[in-house]
Order: C-alpha cells, then sequence, then structure tokens
C-alpha cells in the first residue's frame, strides 16, 4: 500500500487544487490589490493609489443608497422568512391536533412541502421576469394591478417599478417570496427530531398552540434558526440577479433600488472603473464577515439540552 | 396518552377521565384556529404558485391575450410561441450553450470534486489539513470580491498560445472551469465527510486482493459513495443550471449566452418589441429541466440543499 501512495496523492489533488488556486483563489488575492489601483481596466497602466478608492466610496452618495438598500435587505428580509418559515413548519409538522394523536403536521402537509420549496431551485433571473410583469403596469401584463382592480381596491394601484421609494421593498418582497419554502423545510427537518411526548406533556399542561410554538418549538429548534439566520443575512446581501433583472443595471429609476452588488458590476463592466469596482467588493466582503458575526452573536443563546 | 394516564386515588370512587372534561387542544375554539392556519398555508401555496402558474399559462396566449386579459386561460394553444422564442429569440441556442456547459461542469467538478475530497479524507500527507482548510475558505467568500480579477484571469489565460482558445473568454470551457472552481469547496467539504464515514475494513480487503490506489477509488470507494455523490450532483447540477453572475462576466458574446443570462437579455428586449408571449415560452423551456429534476428527486435534492446549511 505505501507503494506509489505519493504519486497517487499529487495525481488526485492537482486538477481540484490547480483549478481552485486559478480560477478562484488568485482573483481574490488580486482583488486586494487592484481595490489600491486607478486600474480602468482597458489600459495596461495601473497606479497604486492607495486607498484614494475607499476614500472615494465615503464620499459617493450613490454608494450610501445601495449601501442602505443592502442594510433594508439583509434586517428586513431574514426576519420575514424566519418569521413565516418557522409559522409554517410548525403549522406543517406539529399544528395539527387530532383525537387520539396528540401532535401531528395538518393534512397536506407533505404537498405544502414540495410546493413551498419550488421557487428555490427556479433561477433568480427566471423569478425576477415573472415578478416585473407581475408589478408591471396593466397594459404590459401587470397582474398585480389587474388583481387590485378586481376586488376594487383602485386606490391602490400603481406604477410599482416606477416609485422610487418602492424599489427596494419590492426586492424584499420578491426575495422573501423565493426564500421562505427553503426555510420551511429545513426548520421541518430540525422539528421532526423533536421527541412528540414533550408536546403531548405540554398540552395535557393545557399549553395552547401559541404558548407551545414559544416555549417548545422554538427553542429546540434554535441552533437550525442561527445557522439558517446567518446564512440567509449572506445571501440577501447579493441580491444581484433579482435587481439586475428586475431594475436593470442602473438599479430601477434614479438609481433608488440599487445594491453593492450591482453597482460594483456596473462600476467594473460599464463604467471601465476596475480599481473602484474592486474597493466596492472588498467593503462588501468586509461587511458579509461582519453580518455574519454579528447575527451570530446576537443570536447566541442557552442551548437548550434534551435530557 | 390521555387515556392511560394514572389518576391519584383520592378521597372520590370516580378514578376514569371525565369524557366532559374539556381536552386542551381539541374543541371548537382549537378547530377554529386550525381552519385559521390550514386557511394560511393554503394562501401561501397560492402565493407560491400562482406567479409560476401564470407564467406557464401566459406562454401559451396570443399577445393580444395576454394584454388585454393577463388573468384569463387563453383561447387555444399558441405553439408558435415557443417555436420564436426557441428560433428567433435564440432560446435554443441558449439551451444548447447551457447543456453544454453544464455537462462539462458537473462531470469535472464531481471527478475532481470526489478524487480531492477522498484523498483528503483517507490518506495522510503533510499539508493535508492546510488544503483542506484552504478549500473550506472558499464557502464563506462573496463571488462578487473574485468577479473583475476573475475576468482578468480568464481574458489573459485566453492569450496563452494554443490552449488559449479554449481558455479564454466566451469558451465554453473556461466557463465550465469557473464553475468548478466555485463549486469545489462545498462539494471537497461534503464528500471529504462523506468519504471519512465509509468503513476502512472494504479498504484494506481491496488492498488485500490486490486493488491499486486508483482501482480502489474507482471500483469501490466511489461506487460507495453514491448516495452522497447523488445528492450534491443535483445540488451542483441547480447551482450551475441557474448560474447567472459568472456567465455574465465570461460570456460577452452574445451567442455564447447560456439559458439564465439569455432570458435576463430578452426580457430586456421585450419591453420594446412587446412579443411578451415569446419571452414566457422562453420561461418554460428554461423551467422543464429543473422542473424535472426536482419532481423526479424531489427528497434529494430538499435533503442535498439544506445539507448546504447546515454544514
Amino acid at each position: 500500500m505505501r507503494h506509489g501512495k505519493y504519486p497517487f496523492i499529487l495525481a488526485f489533488l492537482l486538477p481540484p487544487v490547480g483549478i481552485y488556486a486559478i480560477y478562484m483563489l488568485s482573483p481574490y488575492i488580486q482583488a486586494l490589490y487592484i481595490s489600491m489601483t486607478d486600474w480602468s481596466g482597458l489600459s495596461a497602466s495601473q497606479t497604486f493609489i492607495g486607498f484614494d478608492n475607499y476614500v472615494e466610496m465615503w464620499h459617493d452618495d450613490q454608494l450610501r443608497t445601495a449601501l442602505r438598500n443592502n442594510a433594508i435587505l439583509v434586517l428586513v428580509v431574514p426576519i420575514l422568512t424566519l418569521m413565516l418559515g418557522l409559522f409554517f413548519a410548525s403549522m406543517l409538522n406539529v399544528g395539527g391536533r387530532r383525537r387520539g394523536a396528540a401532535v401531528t403536521g395538518v393534512r397536506g402537509s407533505s404537498i405544502y412541502q414540495v410546493v413551498y420549496f419550488f421557487p428555490l431551485v427556479v433561477s433568480a433571473p427566471i423569478i425576477g421576469i415573472v415578478f416585473s410583469y407581475v408589478f408591471a403596469p396593466e397594459n404590459a401584463g401587470g397582474i398585480l394591478n389587474r388583481m387590485l382592480g378586481a376586488v376594487g381596491l383602485d386606490s391602490l394601484q400603481r406604477l410599482w417599478l416606477a416609485e422610487q421609494s418602492m424599489l427596494i421593498w419590492i426586492v424584499v418582497v420578491v426575495m422573501t417570496w423565493s426564500f421562505v419554502g427553503f426555510y420551511v423545510v429545513l426548520f421541518s427537518a430540525a422539528m421532526q427530531s423533536i421527541p412528540k411526548d414533550i408536546y403531548e406533556a405540554a398540552l395535557l399542561d393545557g399549553a395552547n398552540r401559541f404558548t407551545t410554538f414559544r416555549k417548545v418549538t422554538v427553542p429546540l429548534v434554535w441552533d437550525t434558526v442561527q445557522v439558517g439566520w446567518v446564512y440567509m443575512a449572506i445571501q440577501a446581501m447579493d441580491a444581484f440577479a433579482t435587481v439586475h433583472i428586475m431594475l436593470g443595471i442602473n438599479g430601477g429609476v434614479e438609481g433608488a433600488g440599487d445594491v453593492l452588488g450591482v453597482m460594483m458590476y456596473r462600476e467594473a463592466f460599464a463604467s471601465n472603473d476596475f480599481g473602484y469596482a474592486a474597493a466596492i467588493g472588498v467593503l462588501m466582503l468586509v461587511l458579509t464577515m461582519a453580518v455574519a458575526m454579528l447575527f451570530m452573536r446576537g443570536l447566541k443563546r442557552e442551548r437548550v439540552e434534551l435530557a | 396518552m390521555t387515556t392511560t394516564q394514572i389518576e391519584p386515588a383520592g378521597p372520590s370512587s370516580d378514578v376514569h377521565v371525565d369524557e366532559n372534561r374539556h381536552q386542551p387542544g381539541v374543541g371548537a375554539g382549537e378547530r377554529a384556529v386550525s381552519f385559521l392556519n390550514g386557511g394560511f398555508l393554503l394562501l401561501w401555496g397560492m402565493i407560491t404558485t400562482l406567479p409560476l402558474l401564470w407564467a406557464i399559462v401566459s406562454s401559451f396566449k396570443t399577445n393580444g391575450e395576454f394584454r388585454t386579459d393577463p388573468m384569463g386561460l387563453p383561447g387555444g394553444l399558441e405553439w408558435d410561441n415557443f417555436a420564436r422564442a426557441w428560433n428567433a429569440a435564440n432560446i435554443g441556442q441558449y439551451f444548447l450553450n447551457s447543456v453544454i456547459v453544464v455537462s462539462m461542469s458537473l462531470t469535472m467538478t464531481m471527478l475532481f470534486g470526489a478524487m480531492g475530497a477522498y484523498v483528503l479524507a483517507r490518506y495522510d500527507f503533510p499539508g493535508n489539513r492546510f488544503i483542506y482548510y484552504l478549500f473550506l475558505g472558499g464557502l464563506v467568500l462573496p463571488v462578487f470580491l473574485a468577479l473583475v480579477p476573475m475576468f482578468f484571469v480568464v481574458r489573459n489565460l485566453g492569450s496563452l498560445p494554443v490552449i488559449g482558445q479554449f481558455l479564454g473568454l466566451n469558451s465554453y470551457f473556461s466557463l465550465a472551469l469557473v464553475y468548478v472552481a466555485f463549486s469545489l469547496p462545498f462539494t471537497v467539504f461534503f464528500l471529504t465527510a462523506f468519504f471519512r464515514t465509509l468503513p476502512s475494513s472494504v479498504a484494506e480487503a481491496g488492498i488485500v486482493d490486490g486493488c491499486s490506489h486508483f482501482t480502489l477509488f474507482f471500483r469501490v470507494m466511489l461506487p460507495m459513495a453514491r448516495p452522497g455523490m447523488i445528492s450534491l450532483g443535483l445540488f451542483n447540477f441547480l447551482g450551475h443550471w441557474n448560474q447567472y453572475v459568472l456567465p455574465l462576466v465570461i460570456m460577452q458574446d452574445g451567442d455564447k449566452r447560456v439559458l439564465a443570462q439569455g432570458l435576463g437579455t430578452l426580457a430586456a428586449n421585450t419591453g420594446f418589441r412587446a412579443d411578451y408571449t415569446a419571452l414566457f415560452a422562453g420561461l418554460v423551456i428554461a423551467l422543464l429541466p429543473v422542473l424535472i429534476v426536482y419532481i423526479l428527486f424531489q427528497k434529494q435534492v430538499q435533503a442535498g440543499l439544506t445539507a448546504g446549511v447546515l454544514k
């Protein structure tokens, strides 16, 4: 067995490590340097300018808009998704009440789990395109306005994608819509591992469903919530495909729906300012790490152990 | 549980459970709550499915029908929408591009990922831990930071003699390599854990039978890792098929666009040409492969994707 061990290890590691180093590691390392140059990307000239790009970011109003929008996404999307995900998962797994079997899921649980999950396998561009027509004006197939009109809520109709203040909230809605099913499935898996007699005991003690949810279900799946929350915050930070498709490369009307990812892409490939784009990328990295750490800290709680 | 409980023997001789006593969880109030909850579930089910269903229904309408009656059912089935999307809107070409790139990237990801993970999991050598953590680090880095330099890496590789044409921008192979690089961290991580769980007695038996390192991997270990490989293969398939931002950078040439990217361009142009139903037909064409994969492997897809979070 010892014979030929190292040539074998080398032969097996070379392709994955090589590809990974060339296409993933080296770009990340280069990005840090490029962010400190004034490189346009077109010319060979590349001057080291230190932190000038970062200073420029500080004074960039559009970057402030993008940052605000990213902050909204990172705070609101995870909260909405978690609330809906926990609620639906507990309905599906322990929400049913029947004589004899105290704790089951509601009827049709298995179908709901399949249906809810579906948006997750659909690509973000497809979701973006479909929703840009949901929110479109009535004469371009906008079904939301059409539905509002049909139920007599004409006063709520508007040109959704033309109103600056609406743009980021539409992105929030679309992202939440596409995330929820995943967390329903994730939390369901966690809830299925909770022993049923805990629920039966709670039931006998006269706890209603809300109390059971608050005092039994949530504490026992909290580990999963914590992991999901961080993961989702990182995902929500991105939002690139949704914004790029629904609002365009300029981030919608007057750039009001801009996010960091789209801004970075625009600076790099439309404005040919690669140095500045890389600096935005570094900012995104720092923010993602910070958000992940903050979220992990903020949610730390006494672990509940099952005796 | 409710009937087996032991009542303490008190002064009263009545020890059986009173049937009319209020049973928590089963009453008129509870039934109302159940009804309400069921309503919410159904409502969310509708919110989830209707937009997609609407897109599918719209793909069978005429453009006139779509504009005047977006919510209605189509008068007939306009198969011509699909023909227009496939040919005129170039969706056929994009579909082919996606198939080519994904089949290359998926094969390489699974093969190279399994090779790396196998060696990292079952062989002891200097640098083992270091390489493992190097891959793990890739799990937390955002794609965006790499985007700009990656463009130059690929462009510069394109100017290499002879092999440059396969490695430059607008090449299927280089896009596939980029997909592989970005899928490796999770693939290696997941499969390393998987290979560690395989029993060493089987490997030892193989060695006694005179297997070389290579045959041991391909004939014994890889077949044993099949369940893990399937979950992960589905996970990577969906990720590669739905990829949007990486091809946006690498495939700048119109004819080389992949499906998701091509649909994005089509959506941006449709506003001017008002051929909405061809756009929706294109969406349905893009949706079909994932729909089929999801329906066939629904359990594994959910398992694979949720495993991605609970790492």
